[in-house]
């Protein structure tokens, strides 16, 4: 079974080169692939009425619980039958749509490797695996959507439906590990097995939450339905494949999948029915009043899907048995639709169904399959479409609670169902002949192969209703319910209140369709979605984002070094001030050490000196401050028996002064740039460091007693390393690793000063201006305003 | 004298060595600069496979016994990030081979560049405080040189930026050093874990010199709100470099950050984790949205670098096997992940002649290959299944439900919503847009060998890491379990001693 998951994905990885060598024929070429998978799937048909299924586990991340394990059930194998057999069609049908087209090659690609993903989803057995493919069908849409890369439209498009799917993808990730978590497993098969484990757990509410946001994203539900009428920006089979039968149906699928583990809750109820019942009017609603083929479409696929997690909320037997024979119809009629939407678009050069009109004569095999799509859609006898709204209608009917209103809002979102069939096939094949930019005739057979095979199974399966109820929902609906059920199928079931109702939609439906012109104003009115929709919902949130992005980086990252020390020494100081404070028992271990008379002396001119660096008026006295400050410290170590360390500090200050006195003449004249507040500020900061570290010395220095380390070096200067000065010896040998680092430093340094002197750009040398904010930030920390891009202030532009 | 440890810091510095006596000579150095770039991470997968076979492994220099000597050790922690540090070494030479010009080259460029390997590699390896530090400041001279090497304005500009605020990290970290060394009397890092444990030190005092060592590491790992250095910098030298330091020098101070949150400062883990995982939230945003809002893939990606180091910190924050587990997995994707991402933005350059996405587009169309190159490393960063960061996310997903801790969980979760957002920003606009400026043709690739094969190699490792992820998973495991149980370290360290 992992070859058949994996064949997508290998196949894709070839379909390129396929391409290249078959040329025109690649497209039947690549289609055996999904056409064997049918076969393959097909074949299991068989004995998984007989009630086996069948599974393979291949050991993956072991260490997060993930396994590459897959199982064929009932209801995987309907999805993935119609996920390799739509898609045998769909790759057949692009490969004469998009003939020609450079990026054919990726075309066949990016959707085997999406088919692969999509019957990973369906087949895994593991929640993560699962999720993993989830995620891919979710990036190959991204690449699909955004196909016609050229177009702005497509790119916004394709990053829409990748953040709502995407986001809804991450809730639905925590979901699934919390419910791991609760029941103690990743395997669906298992969890299935003990639902009361997630029900009962404290979670539940969060996981169910979770779990629906991404389902719901997924799957389009109201209030992220709106990505799906933006993917219409990809090629025409892609939305007849991804954004019709297959991914969007993914989220039902977990639905579907976790029912058994997740439903059955009055929250589960109430939210799912809800939000299907909704999306399911409101998509409806919005498809007729379309103008746009594609368009149309998408919102009825919106509605249907709603309509398919309606009848998942509702969750009784009957439901779940309505829900995957709707499902099943569904797939057929609008694959069709789309592909014969396509056909349209290709051969006229217009998907606007206001300039079509009167087709039937140029697209005969066309219309044919418009007209059977469509009429299945509508409910019409003798279709399937008409036995799955029977049984959708009966399942609202007879829903145990609130079946008005239920049965209600089924009627209403089907009314709209038949105005929208009606707008995809009357509209656009019969009535006045209008000119459309391109001259039309009939599609090629490779574009008239899969809605006429689509449309033709929809008639077929009307006929044989009973075999498909015991080969494909039957089983089905055992998977998803984790119980034995009954069911039947029939062309006609007879005349009772549900058949009324169907007569009463299609009547009330071809009403609409004919009166569409008037009505269209009135109805504009009513629909809120247009102006508070959740799109409008998604372009603020995007911008708040990209806006506080901006604010938030130009704050942070102003391109001011001073700033940046400033936040720095704040951070240090007020988490090790906090800490110092909170945590630590300080009480009792201040110790103000027991100076001598010429200690404090020194000490008091190291500071009185500090103080002069910041308050004198030429560098020149500034820097013989700081010698001083140098100078006190060397004086500290003699006082304290280190007098080579002072000899060292002793040089190093003199060189440094001599160094400075070189170099200040060649320094900008000296300016005091900021004002008294921000020298007040900085004096504060400085002073809270300063403050900060002495009681650290203060505190964390008043016990000495630990000294093991020292006291070896001490006693074993002489006597093991043959030293009698220990500084030197610690420097030499106990610790020589440190100076061979050191060494390594001052090389580098040397490498690095001549390089920077002899190494400068050639370009740059004679242009620079004198007051770039580089040489100002360095000569005086200048308070200056803030730049006028702040964005590109560590630019040094 | 365990000459396995030693071997990955004497390669870079011995490559260095050899290659400042051939400072006339760029074809010797050339040649040093591969020969050392290919013998250091083998001497890393040496010393792995010995510490994995045969347990932590310790050498005292100088043979003076520990803790009073200097010790140098590798657990499974340090000698996974010594083979990324070879390898990054090895990757980038030869990146460098193809894209340094010839003046820098001639200004001690390879000798740099193995001198700041080697003191990234000393950093890993070192079992005491003070020598880390000296390590830290061979990095910091070694990349200082580095990022100013060539002089241009920017950089210069950047360089200063780099090394004041690093040098803030270093004064901090030495201060530091010197009251833990008068604190408890030792300077070696596994007697430091023996007395802060043994009740030796007051551990209210030990908490405020953790949080001192953890605002000096956090400057140098990057984070919030100390990163200032990163996005300052890290777009002006050339590709190369910004690449080796995205890939090392923030892991650096993450690593330094695991050893002592993980082996000494373990007194109050409530209050220093609960800060991290506080920190570790505000850098995963703030880095993400800095990079939301760049329009330049270098200064993006430099922001990005800080938002990943976000996730590394979360899993330290979390302190539990499968945490850590995330935070070292995580690590090793994100080091080969967003070093692959740079140099492909090199050769972009090359081919397109910017890195600002409003000058680029249509390489899609024009340049598949390079599309895919680019594509790969840039999903793997964002998290998507099955590549690398997926694990990685998961992981540490899972440790933060598993400790109740939803807060980091579900920042982390939107933090790489965004970081998604921003991967296909610069796919949308470099790689799908058409190219704005039409009448400008794409240049030829020059060097297309040595450019394009190290970033083949780690767009592969990428994919293997995230398709293979087992072995690594059950490695990163296996070290977060000694992590956890420093007694094995300690054993280590003062076997033998007094």
């Amino acid at each position: 079974m992992i070859g058949a998951v994996l064949a997508g994905f290998i196949a894709a990885l070839f379909a390129p080169w396929i391409h290249r060598a078959a040329r025109g024929w690649a497209g039947w070429l690549i289609a055996l692939v999904p056409a064997g998978l049918t076969l393959y799937f097909g074949a299991h048909l068989e004995r998984l009425a007989g009630g086996e299924t069948f599974s393979a586990v291949y050991a993956w991340v072991s260490s997060l619980g993930t396994d590459l394990a897959f199982r064929l059930d009932g209801l995987g194998a309907l999805f993935a039958l119609i996920i390799s057999g739509v898609g045998a069609l769909v790759i057949i049908y692009g490969g004469g749509y998009l003939k020609g087209d450079p990026q054919l090659g990726r075309f066949y690609a990016y959707v085997l490797m999406f088919m692969g993903a999509m019957l990973g989803v369906v087949l895994a057995d593991n929640l993560i695996t699962l999720f993993v493919f989830w995620e891919l069908t979710s990036i190959s849409s991204y690449l699909l959507i955004g196909f016609y890369h050229s177009e702005a439209d497509s790119r916004a498009s394709a990053l829409q439906a990748l953040l709502v799917t995407g986001t809804g993808g991450l809730a639905m990730l925590a979901g699934l590990v919390l419910l791991g978590q609760a029941t103690g497993t990743y395997t669906i098969s298992e969890m299935v097995t003990q639902p009361q484990a997630a029900q009962s757990s404290s979670l539940y509410g969060a996981i169910l939450v979770l779990v629906l946001l991404g389902a719901f994203t997924k799957s389009a539900q109201f209030p992220f339905h709106f990505w799906l009428p933006g993917a219409m920006a990809a090629p025409t089979p892609v939305s007849a494949y991804l954004h019709s039968a297959t991914m969007v149906k993914a989220g039902i699928y977990l639905l579907a999948r976790l029912s058994p583990v997740l439903g059955g809750t009055d929250a589960w109820q109430i939210s799912v029915t809800a939000v299907g019942g909704v999306t399911m009017v409101l998509g409806a609603y919005v498809a007729w009043r379309q103008v746009d083929l594609k368009r149309i479409l998408a919102y009825s696929t919106v509605s249907a899907l709603g309509m398919l997690v309606f009848l998942l909320g509702i969750g009784t037997e009957y439901a779940v048995k309505a829900a995957l024979t709707v499902l099943l119809a569904h797939s057929l009629y609008k694959g069709t639709l789309f592909l014969v939407a396509g056909a349209l678009d290709h051969e006229t050069g217009t998907r606007d169904v206001t300039r079509l009109g009167g087709l039937w004569r140029a697209m005969p095999w066309t219309g044919t399959a418009a007209l059977l799509g469509a009429a299945s859609m509508a409910g019409l006898p003798p279709l399937f479409g008409f036995i799955s709204k029977e049984v959708f209608y009966k399942a609202a009917y007879d829903a145990p609670d609130l079946a008005g209103p239920l049965t209600a809002a089924a009627v209403t979102g089907s009314v709209f169902m038949v105005t929208a069939a009606a707008l995809v096939s009357l509209k656009p094949f019969f009535g006045a002949r209008l000119e459309t930019p391109k001259h039309p005739h009939e599609a090629p057979p490779s574009m008239l192969l899969g809605p006429v095979v689509l449309a033709g199974l929809g008639v077929l399966f009307a006929f044989v209703p009973s075999w498909v109820a015991e080969y494909g929902i039957r089983t089905a609906v055992e998977a998803t319910l984790n119980h034995a059920a009954e069911i039947e199928l029939e062309l006609w079931p007879g005349l009772n209140v549900v058949l009324l109702l169907s007569l009463l939609t299609v009547a009330a439906g071809l009403a609409v369709y004919a009166l569409r012109v008037p009505l269209q104003p009135w109805a504009d009115r009513v629909d809120l979605g247009a102006r508070v929709g959740p799109e409008r919902g998604y372009r603020v949130l995007l911008g708040g984002m990209l806006w506080t992005a901006d604010r938030q980086t130009r704050i942070l990252q102003n391109g001011y070094l001073r700033v940046y020390l400033m936040t720095i020494v704040l951070t240090t100081v007020a988490l090790t001030g906090y800490t110092l404070l909170t945590r630590a028992d300080i009480e009792g271990v201040w110790r103000l050490p027991d100076a001598r008379f010429y200690e404090i002396v020194v000490v008091a001119l190291i500071v009185v000196a500090a103080i002069v660096v910041t308050q004198v008026q030429s560098r020149l006295a500034a820097v013989l401050a700081l010698a001083t400050v140098g100078y006190g410290v060397s004086l500290l170590y003699i006082m304290f028996g280190a007098p080579d360390l002072a000899m060292t500090q002793f040089s190093i200050e003199t060189l440094t002064v001599v160094l400075f006195v070189l170099v200040i003449y060649r320094l900008p004249r000296f300016a005091t740039l900021t004002n008294r507040a921000a020298r007040l500020r900085d004096a504060l900061i400085a002073a809270s460091a300063g403050v900060l570290m002495t009681s650290l010395v203060l505190i964390l220095t008043a016990d000495t007693s630990r000294r093991h380390v020292t006291t070896f070096f001490s006693e074993n200067s002489v006597l093991l390393a043959k030293g009698r000065n220990i500084v030197n010896v610690i420097l030499v040998d106990f610790r020589a690793f440190d100076t061979l680092g050191e060494i390594i430093v001052l090389s580098v340094a040397a490498a690095g000063v001549y390089a920077l002197m002899r190494l400068r750009p050639e370009r740059e040398r004679r242009e620079a201006l004198p007051e770039t904010r580089a040489t100002v930030e360095l000569s005086a920390m200048a308070e200056a305003d803030p730049p006028a891009e702040p964005q590109a202030a560590d630019s040094g532009r | 004298m365990n000459v396995l440890l030693l071997l990955p810091i004497l390669i870079p510095f011995l490559t260095a060595v050899s290659a400042l006596i051939f400072w006339h000579n760029r074809a010797i150095q050339r040649r040093l600069n591969v020969m050392g770039g290919i013998a250091h991470p083998l001497a890393g997968i040496a010393l792995l496979v010995a510490v994995w076979r045969e347990g932590i492994q310790a050498t005292q220099i100088g043979n003076w016994p520990a803790p009073f000597g200097i010790t140098v050790v590798a657990d499974l922690f340090s000698a996974i990030m010594v083979v990324m540090t070879g390898l990054m070494g090895l990757i980038v030479a030869v990146y460098s081979l193809g894209s340094i010009d010839a003046r820098r080259e001639s200004f001690g460029y390879y000798p740099l560049l193995h001198t700041l390997l080697m003191g990234v590699t000393g950093a890993f390896l070192t079992g005491d405080m003070f020598n880390l530090y000296v390590w830290f400041e061979v990095m910091l001279i070694a990349s200082f040189v580095l990022m100013a090497l060539g002089g241009h304005r920017q950089q210069l500009e950047g360089a200063l930026k780099y090394v004041t605020l690093n040098l803030m990290s270093s004064a901090l970290f030495l201060t530091s050093v010197g009251i833990l060394y008068n604190l408890a009397g030792t300077l070696n890092m596994a007697d430091l874990s023996v007395r802060l444990s043994n009740g030796a030190v007051d551990s209210g005092l030990a908490t405020v010199l953790a949080v001192m060592f953890m605002v000096a590491f956090g400057i140098k790992a990057g984070l919030f709100p100390l990163f200032f250095w990163l996005p300052a910098s890290y777009h002006t030298p050339p590709i190369a470099i910004t690449a080796l330091f995205s890939g090392l020098l923030t892991k650096v101070g993450v690593y330094a950050l695991v050893r002592i949150f993980t082996l000494i400062f373990v007194q109050d883990i409530d209050y220093t984790h609960t800060l991290m995982l506080i920190i570790a939230g505000f850098t995963m945003v703030t880095g993400v949205l800095g990079a939301v809002a760049q329009t330049e893939v270098r200064r993006l990606l430099s922001f990005h670098i800080i938002s990943q180091i976000g996730y590394l910190l979360m899993g330290l924050g979390l302190y539990t096997e499968l945490a850590l587990t995330g935070t070292i997995y995580f690590m090793v994707h994100v080091i080969i992940a967003k070093s692959a991402l740079f140099l492909v933005s090199g050769i972009v350059q090359r081919v397109a002649g910017s890195y600002d996405l409003k000058h680029l587009g249509g390489l899609y169309r024009a340049r598949p290959g390079l599309a895919l190159l680019f594509f790969v490393p840039a999903m793997a960063l964002a998290g998507l299944p099955p590549l690398s960061g997926f694990w990685a996310k998961l992981a540490l997903v899972r440790a933060g439900l598993e400790t109740t801790e939803y807060l980091i969980v579900a920042v982390s979760l939107g933090v790489s919503m965004l970081t998604l957002f921003s991967m296909t920003k610069i796919w949308a606009e470099a790689f799908w847009k058409d190219r704005p400026d039409p009448d400008r043709p794409f240049a030829p690739l020059r060097h297309r060998r040595e450019l394009v094969v190290p970033v083949i190699a780690l767009a592969a490792l990428s994919v293997i890491l995230g398709i293979g992820a087992e072995p690594m998973l059950a490695l990163a495991r296996d070290a977060a379990a000694q992590l956890l149980n420093p007694a094995g370290y300690i054993e280590a360290v003062l076997r033998g001693a007094a």
